[in-house]
């Protein structure tokens, strides 16, 4: 056995793919079945699970209502139809905002001097180093009808004598937009510059010795030779963002419920996990769904994976 | 054209600011002109600012003083693109995102050049290049010398009066550079257009050149034909760096027209009729140069007179040749013998401590200044 084992190489990559193997196993594909099995079922009246093989639940994500106003005994709701509609559009709004805003960045961080580069990237990771739920709840302190914003605006507006009522921020969509852009953008700027970083810089004068200005050299060389950053950010934003229920709950309050806030309902007040176990299937499919078809198109950003 | 010259480097003097905050001179009053449709090249050890002159040729950087002419046009500041030279790049620069066809036609479509016309122009340069049929592969999908005359095609395909090429062979196996230097060479003759080759590699330039400058800490030691530069090397360097060389002190006895008797104290003789250029006076103290290969080993007895005694210290057999090094009271020499016998037979061999006798040939040998 040994012997074979060490001649064989194929039989030796079977045998160091073991371990992680065995965790992805634990790890991923059981809790998978396991919510599988969960979103066929039923909610009991005590808050269990009954164990059926029903596809209710994916009917009422769909939209298929059993409660109707006008007394039927099914109707069209598009009450969670809407919810996965808004995390998909944030979910893309917030990626496209998040590359707007580290393109920029990363191009100027990447073009600094070596030493100045560093502090700049330094820069960009100490938020990373407080919790994420308390850099959310600093933004509360920012937006809230009494926070740091209004009261510069109200102080600014004072100055100039106009009228100033505060500004309603908190529990916006838009505040849920601002809270997910500063939370992800990191995640845009070090893929991109990284990728930035790597473009030699003599293509730069080879794109010049052939005649290229600097904003030809931008579009023809710089871009598309970073492209694999930006593919990478993206996902690293997009997926995320199509999960996450902190921010939303802080910053959109009971006005901004986006797919994870549905789910972490279910489990948590609701007591419908079979719900949320159909509601989360949905989001993984979707998520992968919209990746597929991105990555199919651009690539995985496999330079940067790589690097 | 305007100039007989299709660059020239007026006086030039290119320095930096190191990371440490020194100024350093990295090309130090440069001055040389670079004939219409010549192989020229520049040829010196790494850092000896090279480099640097090329890049400010092409005009990535300015002169800190002095001036770079094209065609007689003083280029002060202007870009690179307004120049009519074109470089190829020592990592090749190009484009990964591009096929092979994009890569040579970028520089067209900068032009504005129609499209068909593109087509066309970079079918012409790829055939020049042979990599005909090559037009929808990614450079990464080529091998190192095909990646290298995509950057030749590249460059050639904008029809400059000048090309620019800085090492552009150094990545490449030994067997394919000899071939490229071959390919290079002919297409540079083809096309009547000047060359301006940048190497570290003193063989390659020597094959390959109409006129070389050898360069050290920023200057240019010697301007001239592969042939002067090797058998009329004007200084101890050059004659050291361009192949090897044996240096003997020697003191100047008798000058006549360009000839020269030089005692020389190691061989307790006199060498008579060495040649000379006429910036040396009688009584100077000079160092004579001898090539290892141009030093005979004979079978005769040493007279003293061209004929001298020496020890064998060494002898290693290279497969073409033997290095034999020798000692001549005290004076150590390498002389290269070809191997024109077979050496299977150990005999043939020269062993250690034999006695030999040398034989110099006074017009073989060169009168330098000592520094
Ligand atoms: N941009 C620069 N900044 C500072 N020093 C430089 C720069 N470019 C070149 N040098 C220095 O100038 C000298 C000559 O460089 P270079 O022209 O590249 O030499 P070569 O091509 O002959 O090897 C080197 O000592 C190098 O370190
Ligand atoms: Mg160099």
């Amino acid at each position: 056995m040994l012997k074979r084992l060490r001649e064989s190489k194929s039989m030796q990559g079977t045998f160091l793919a073991l371990p992680t193997t065995l965790w992805m196993f634990v790890l991923l594909i059981i809790p998978l079945i396991l919510t599988l099995i969960v979103s066929f079922g039923k909610r009991s009246p005590d808050g269990n699970v009954i164990y059926t093989f029903s596809f209710d639940n994916y009917a009422r994500l769909i939209g298929i209502s059993h409660t109707c106003a006008d007394g039927s005994a099914t109707c069209f709701d598009p009450l969670y139809i809407n919810i996965l509609w808004r995390s998909l559009t944030l979910a893309f709004n917030t990626t496209v905002v998040v590359i707007l805003m580290a393109y920029p960045l990363s191009y100027f961080i990447a073009r600094a001097k070596p030493a100045q580069r560093n502090i700049y990237l330094f820069m960009v990771l100490i938020p990373l180093w407080t919790n994420f739920v308390i850099r959310v709840y600093a933004w509360m302190m920012l937006l809230r009808k009494e926070g740091a914003i209004n009261i510069i605006i109200g102080w600014v507006a004072s100055l100039l004598h106009l009228p100033f009522t505060p500004l309603e921020m908190l529990y916006t969509p838009g505040a849920v937009l601002v809270g997910m852009v500063y939370e992800f953008l990191p995640f845009m700027i070090l893929p991109i510059y990284t990728s930035l970083e790597k473009i030699d810089g003599s293509l730069y004068e080879a794109a010049a010795d052939l005649g290229a200005n600097a904003v030809r050299t931008f579009l023809r060389v710089t871009l598309p030779l970073s492209m694999p950053g930006v593919v990478a950010g993206t996902i690293l934003v997009f997926v995320p963002v199509m999960g996450t229920f902190v921010v939303s709950d802080l910053l959109g309050g009971k006005q901004v419920i986006l797919v994870g806030n549905l789910i972490q309902r279910q489990f948590l007040d609701a007591r419908d996990p079979a719900f949320g176990s159909a509601a989360s299937l949905i989001l993984m499919v979707m998520t992968l769904i919209v990746t597929y078809f991105y990555t199919r198109k651009f690539g995985f950003g496999e330079e940067i994976v790589a690097a | 054209m305007s100039s007989e010259f299709a660059v020239e480097l007026r006086d030039v003097v290119k320095k930096f600011i190191t990371p440490e905050g020194n100024e350093l001179s990295a090309v130090d009053h440069v001055t040389m002109q670079i004939k219409n449709g010549e192989f020229f090249s520049m040829l010196g050890s790494s850092g000896c600012g090279k480099t640097t002159s090329l890049r400010m040729i092409a005009g990535f950087e300015w002169p800190t003083e002095g001036e770079v002419f094209i065609e007689g046009q003083p280029m002060g500041h202007i870009p690179p693109f307004q120049r009519k030279v074109n470089t190829v790049f020592q990592s090749y620069a190009l484009f990964q995102h591009m096929t092979v066809a994009q890569n040579i036609g970028f520089g067209l479509e900068m032009e504005g050049v129609e499209k068909s016309e593109i087509k066309k122009r970079v079918g012409r340069a790829l055939e020049m290049v042979q990599l005909t049929g090559m037009e929808r592969r990614q450079p990464k999908q080529l091998s190192g010398g095909q990646q290298q005359r995509v950057a030749v095609a590249r460059a050639l395909v904008k029809t400059p009066s000048v090309l620019l090429l800085d090492e552009p062979l150094g990545a490449l196996d030994l067997k394919l550079r000899k071939e490229m230097q071959l390919e290079l060479k002919a297409l540079q003759q083809q096309l009547g257009i000047t060359f301006i080759y940048v190497t570290h590699d003193q063989e390659e330039a020597l094959t390959m050149s109409d006129r070389i400058a050898v360069m050290s800490k920023g200057k240019v030691q010697q301007l001239a034909t592969p042939v002067e530069i090797y058998e009329r090397p004007t200084n101890k360097f050059v004659a050291d760096f361009i192949g090897e060389s044996n240096f003997l002190e020697g003191v100047i006895k008798e000058i006549s027209k360009d000839e020269a008797t030089v005692y020389v104290p190691v061989l307790n003789a006199e060498l008579k009729g060495m040649p000379m250029s006429p910036d040396f006076v009688n009584g100077e103290e000079v160092a004579v140069s001898m090539r290892p290969e141009k030093i005979r080993i004979v079978e005769r007895e040493a007279d003293g007179d061209t004929l001298f005694k020496a020890k064998v210290l060494n002898s290693v057999y290279i497969g073409s040749d033997t290095h034999v090094y020798v000692d001549m009271q005290g004076a150590r020499l390498k002389v290269m013998e070809q191997n024109r016998i077979s050496r299977l037979d150990p005999s043939s061999f020269y062993s250690k401590e034999q006695m030999i006798t040398l034989l110099f040939m006074p017009e073989n040998t060169l009168i330098l200044k000592k520094g």
